[in-house]
């Protein structure tokens, strides 16, 4: 059953990865792409939970808090840099 | 929860595999979202599913298949962790786009930062960042 399930969520999560590439590759303003991207790294760390709950180990639980800490650090710094620029453009 | 009567591996893999299943299918509803929906608001609306409710499914999947009690702190401390980080990163990144104007104004069904900054620029001239100075008056 184990097996079944592994093959159900690989299918349904490369199907989701292929639609967040698209919106990145698509996406009209940056910020789509800061989101699709985040969304992204969510996919990632579903897929490393389905890899941790089929195998049954922990290996890779801090992987998951990383990955989580980056998608903070890098929407906050990209929205910030956003904000920023057009607030100079805005002024000159 | 009774081993005796009910096969309890059979039901603990049963409910861990349905978890699975559907916190994937919280990733795919997250990009369908993220290709259908109009404009960057509702995009952040799709795509908290697998940030919150999948996260919390798949290690809720994992703490079932792994059957010991002391792993259900660790995961409920990363699971934590990514709940105080979404809504600030969220923030940030809605209010940027507020700002930078990537919104459909007809879509919106009520904007409670429109009145902050108009009242803002009233009291303060103009100023183009003044609603971030306003929400920091308050």
């Amino acid at each position: 059953m184990m097996q079944l399930v592994l093959a159900v969520t690989a299918v349904v999560l490369s199907l989701a990865a292929a639609g967040a590439i698209i919106r990145i590759a698509r996406g009209p303003s940056l910020l789509d792409r800061v989101l699709a991207a985040d969304v992204l790294l969510a996919i990632l760390g579903a897929a490393l939970c389905i890899d941790m709950a089929v195998n049954r180990h922990l290996n890779n639980l801090m992987l998951l808090v990383a990955v989580s800490i980056i998608g903070f650090i890098g929407s906050v710094t990209v929205a910030r840099f956003v904000a920023d620029r057009r607030e100079h453009s805005r002024e000159s | 929860m009774n081993p005796e009567t009910f096969s309890g591996d059979a039901v603990i893999d049963a409910v861990s595999a349905v978890f699975m299943v559907v916190g994937a299918l919280m990733s795919l509803g997250a990009a369908i979202g993220l290709l259908r929906f109009p404009d960057l608001m509702s995009r952040m609306h799709a795509a908290t599913k697998p940030q919150v409710l999948g996260l919390f499914l798949l290690l809720c999947a994992v703490g079932l298949q792994l059957r010991t009690w002391w792993v259900w702190p660790v995961l409920i401390v990363a699971w934590i962790f990514q709940l105080l980080t979404v809504p600030v990163s969220a923030h940030m990144v809605g209010r940027a786009g507020y700002r930078t104007k990537h919104l459909h104004r007809e879509l919106l069904s009520a904007d409670e930062l429109e009145a902050v900054v108009q009242q803002a620029a009233g009291t303060s001239g103009f100023s183009d960042d003044s609603d971030d100075e306003a929400l920091r008056r308050r």
